[in-house]
């Protein structure tokens, strides 16, 4: 924030970052000059994906050189007195572009054969629009986490809801798309609020319209609704639990490589948020801290078991999304507990695990969500049922969402796990500590977590892609086109980079936990033990490999044997994919034990006579805060409700009639001084 | 490294088949009969690992590299767990959650490879599998958090060595609340009765026999002996909770090392001798108590002074 800060690295950072953010915004131009249909529209679409991927390039550079340390920032006009206008980079600004702009430019990539008019005509319709869009959405997001004060916050924020919710409803024509670009647009609302809310008590508590460092003796009640308000406000967006509703449909609705934006990249600004108003405050309450820790629990288990529950393929993620934005959640509790209980080796881990999760969740998640798309893109269908050996099929794929599976469930030598290491070490520091033992609690939390993830990814990758096929188009799936590969491929190379060599991140992590804590903090190469975790990894690798080549020659000859076997079915010789396990009766044995918070939909058939006819049995689990509490809540308020609706008529003279009858008022109270001077 | 490690770390690769062995023997003396040698299992492996491969024409790469990282993972979680006299040859502080994780990743595989082969038996045997081990992870974990606040220690290896006899004796009441939780984690983890029963002839009752199925020659010989592993670093586990470390030391307590894997063995199959299956419903109830006989461990501890 000082001029000595300047000096750095920074402004070139800064400088690249808006040049990268300017050039995402306009990248949609080429094909606003062009007719839609036009011959040229195609060479148009290239050059916006083009310049999108460019201004990714660009970007990344600057976003290294802002994590290289030091804080840039430049003035803008200030359109009102009292407010002042200004964009900046420090550590944490490039630790969050960074992934924006590795994704986002690898599903730009992915997109343009993804939605390309070649493999769907109707993509030529909707195909500009989502380009625009997606290019608004990336600049918005750069512009996020450059914006130094309220009002650029939530000008970039508002475009970032905008831009997404244009994406979401690309395939307005499906009424679920439009009620699921509804319900986030609602959502977003609430958000907005909250920040705005949140913005003006900053104001009263630090004098600055922004995010500022609250000081110690900020007033306890002060304290805890700038907290609570930044909880709800950006807990809606990254998706928390008892406030993601929008989030499933949403991320099921939008086209794959925009829900892979999303779930890796867009609700990682909720953390962002939450993360700059927490900087730095000196003495947070313990409270806090639970909270976080509780919530991010709450999440993490519920999150998997309602994933564990779906079978749609791409709300299945989504609902991981949750799982992980608690484990994010976790982390950052951690830390926060150290901060309070005089701790800083608790900071350092949890913050640590807090942000290596931010980019593994980004990575691996988008690598999955990606997958997800060619495999709706090949068999034309999200229902897991009818999907299934799809590794022959579409071998590369398999493979690389097998790397994306592994790494979400925190195994060796995925990433995931180097992110849950740090948090389980954090929580262990609590459980050594006497009188803190109780915050060690999460930790046997998150290890069932990680349990249930396996499951639920054992049941994925084995009902998609292992087995026999389960429907003809699953028989008849292509693999997906080389640049779709390609962007899957170095995503999950990023997954495979962390898992083997956590250390080369430690540094750009340990800034940026110094930048938030504002105080000196251990360097986490002593308190994680990175080197061995990159051993582990590589044995595990070597010692596989080595037992895979020594079985390799016994193998092809068995693959070469004619008549090919076929799999033993216990002496019955009609085998069908039908008899498979499906991915519902494989996940029964658990969701069976949550059946009270998912509170499933089943419609099962009634066999009344002695020879019934043909039936169908259904189960549905949809999301139990939407369904059975808030739309009734809901419809409740509508209707006690009812006699106000008279008030807004849709008559403009009316409208101006209500203002002028809220403004007389404040008016007289303002010149009476009844702000207290 | 001491010579008579090396020669205590090549006997301890033909343990684990051992208790296996001790098992089964077990089991035969309780039912009156003379049942297998105690070696049987180590000339099946080496039968099985001479022989040609039968593969289905449904599997894919992954049936294959399943196998290979069943044993890969048990290996590596034998480095990281204390052998008697042996110290943990990899020591770092958070290692007891690589333990807990690279078990997962061997789990991952055997239970997808099941799937790999299309058969609804070994779906079947792979959804258990899967099913039981998010209630088998919280016991394990709330048993290090114990161990972690008794030694202060986030390492596995100083977690069960750190201990002095005089203190672990003032300890007894949550080590044994551990060590009964633990217990239960290794008769689950390794398919044993009650939860799973390895010697039945009925798919349909089976957890990890069924999805085993398909596998042949060297593919079943590596599953076999990664699951004996992972029951002898299991009962390694559970045998350092009961027994103070300065009682491991030199050739007899080498001898002490296998009597206590021994023992941990018999007792297992005393408990098959004796017990049915429980009813597939009944096996969370189980487990949840067991999860929560290591939380009330912890609970004792919460105070306390360390």
């Amino acid at each position: 924030m000082s001029a000595p800060g300047l000096a750095a690295s920074g402004p070139g950072g800064l400088a690249l970052l808006v040049a990268a953010a300017a050039l995402l915004a306009a990248s949609g131009a080429p094909e606003l000059l062009v007719n839609r249909t036009g011959r040229r529209a195609a060479a148009a679409a290239k050059l916006t994906t083009a310049l999108t991927v460019l201004a990714c390039l660009i970007g990344s550079w600057g976003a290294l050189v802002a994590l290289g340390g030091g804080e840039a920032r430049i003035g803008l006009l200030a359109p009102l007195p009292g407010f002042e206008v200004a964009l900046g980079a420090d550590a944490l600004s490039g630790f969050f572009a960074l992934p924006v702009f590795v994704v986002g430019g690898l599903c730009a990539l992915y997109g343009a054969s993804y939605w390309s008019p070649r493999r769907h005509p109707r993509h030529l319709r909707t195909g500009r629009r989502l380009r625009i869009g997606y290019g608004l959405l990336l600049a918005s997001l750069v512009f996020i986490v450059l914006a130094r004060d309220g009002l650029s916050f939530l000008v970039a924020w508002e475009g970032m809801a905008l831009a997404n919710f244009f994406l979401i409803t690309i395939e307005e024509e499906e009424r679920e798309v439009r009620r699921a670009g509804w319900t986030y647009l609602l959502y977003s609302h609430v958000t907005i609020l909250g920040l705005f809310a949140l913005f003006v008590l900053e104001r009263q508590a630090t004098g600055t319209f922004g995010f500022a460092t609250l000081a110690a003796d900020t007033p306890r009640a002060l304290g805890t609704a700038i907290f609570t308000l930044a909880v709800v406000a950006f807990g809606v967006k990254a998706g928390a639990m008892p406030l993601h509703s929008w989030l499933p449909a949403a991320h099921a609705s939008a086209p794959s490589h925009v829900s892979a934006l999303m779930s890796g990249v867009v609700i990682k600004m909720g953390i962002y948020g939450l993360l700059r108003t927490l900087a730095g405050v000196a003495e947070p309450p313990l409270a806090w801290g639970i909270v976080l820790l509780t919530l991010g629990s709450v999440a993490a288990l519920f999150g998997v078991a309602y994933a564990l529950a779906q079978h749609d393929l791409k709300r299945l993620l989504a609902f991981h999304s949750i799982e992980n934005i608690g484990i994010i959640l976790l982390g950052l509790g951690v830390a926060l507990v150290g901060r309070s209980s005089g701790r800083p080796a608790w900071v350092m881990l949890g913050l640590a695990g807090c942000l290596l999760h931010v980019w593994n969740h980004a990575l691996f998640k988008s690598l999955l969500f990606l997958g997800a798309g060619s495999v709706v893109d090949a068999t034309g269908s999200r229902d897991l049922e009818t999907a299934g050996g799809l590794a022959r099929r579409m071998p590369v794929t398999a493979v690389l969402f097998f790397i994306g599976s592994i790494a979400i469930c925190g195994l060796p030598p995925g990433n995931g796990f180097v992110s849950e290491l740090l948090v389980f070490l954090g929580l262990a520091g609590a459980a050594m500590t006497p009188g803190a033992a109780w915050a060690a609690l999460p930790a046997p939390v998150l290890a069932s977590t990680g349990a249930l993830a396996v499951a639920c990814f054992v049941k994925v990758c084995g009902v998609l892609f292992l087995g026999t096929p389960r429907s003809a188009a699953a028989r008849e799936a292509r693999e997906a086109p080389a640049p779709m590969l390609v962007a899957m491929a170095l995503l999950a190379a990023g997954c495979a980079w962390i898992g083997l060599a956590p250390g080369s991140l430690a540094p750009a992590i340990e800034r940026c936990a110094r930048d938030w804590s504002r105080q000196p903090l251990p360097a986490l190469a002593d308190l994680a033990p990175f080197g061995w975790v990159s051993a582990a990894a590589v044995a595990l690798v070597l010692v596989t490999l080595l037992v895979f080549l020594a079985l390799l020659p016994r193998v092809r000859r068995a693959r070469k044997r004619e008549p090919a076997l076929s799999t033993w079915s216990c002496g019955y010789a009609a085998s069908s994919p039908r008899l498979q396990y499906t991915a519902s009766s494989f996940a029964e044995i658990i969701t069976a034990r949550f059946a009270w918070a998912l509170r499933p939909k089943v419609h099962s058939p009634r066999v009344e006579s002695l020879f019934p006819a043909p039936s169908r049995f259904h189960s549905h689990v949809g999301d139990a805060i939407l369904d059975d509490l808030l739309l009734p809540a809901a419809r409740g308020a509508l209707r006690a409700t009812a006699s106000l609706r008279a008030l807004p008529q849709g008559l403009l003279q009316r409208y101006i009639l209500y203002i002028l009858a809220l403004l007389v008022p404040l008016l007289i109270w303002a010149l009476a001084g009844g702000d207290g001077g | 490294m001491k010579a008579i490690w090396l020669v205590e770390l090549v006997a301890l690769t033909l343990v684990p088949p051992l208790l296996v062995g001790v098992i089964r023997k077990t089991k035969a003396l309780a039912a009156g009969r003379v049942g297998p040698s105690l070696w049987q299992l180590h000339r099946d492996l080496l039968k099985l690992a001479r022989k040609e491969l039968a593969l289905s024409g449904t599997t894919t790469w992954v049936f294959v590299v399943a196998p290979a990282i069943a044993l890969a993972t048990a290996l590596l979680g034998a480095l990281l767990v204390p052998l008697g006299t042996l110290p943990a040859a990899i020591a770092f502080d958070g290692d007891f959650v690589l333990f807990a994780y690279v078990f997962a990743l061997g789990r991952f595989f055997t239970a997808a490879a099941a799937l790999d082969t299309g058969s609804p038996f070994e779906g079947m045997g792979a959804s258990r599998e899967v099913g039981f081990a998010w209630l088998t992870e919280p016991a394990l974990f709330f048993g290090f958090l114990v161990l972690a606040r008794l030694s202060g220690a986030a390492s596995l290896d100083r977690m069960l060595r750190s201990t002095e006899s005089s203190a672990w004796l003032e300890r007894t009441a949550p080590l044994v609340l551990v060590a009964a939780g633990l217990f239960v984690v290794l008769l689950t983890e390794c398919g044993r009765l009650p939860v799973d029963d390895p010697a039945t002839h009925l798919e349909l009752t089976m957890i990890h026999e069924v999805m085993i199925l398909d596998h042949s020659g060297p593919l079943l010989a590596l599953v076999e002996y990664a699951a004996a592993l992972k029951l002898f670093v299991l009962s390694a586990l559970l045998l350092h909770v009961v027994v103070p470390a300065a009682a491991f030391s030199g050739w007899s307590g080498f001898a002490l090392f296998l009597g206590g894997l021994v023992a941990i063995a018999v007792a297992i199959g005393a408990v098959e001798s004796t017990m049915a299956r429980l009813r597939l419903l009944h096996v969370p109830t189980l487990l949840i108590a067991a999860a929560l006989s290591s939380g009330f461990a912890l609970l004792f501890l919460a105070g306390g002074a360390p």
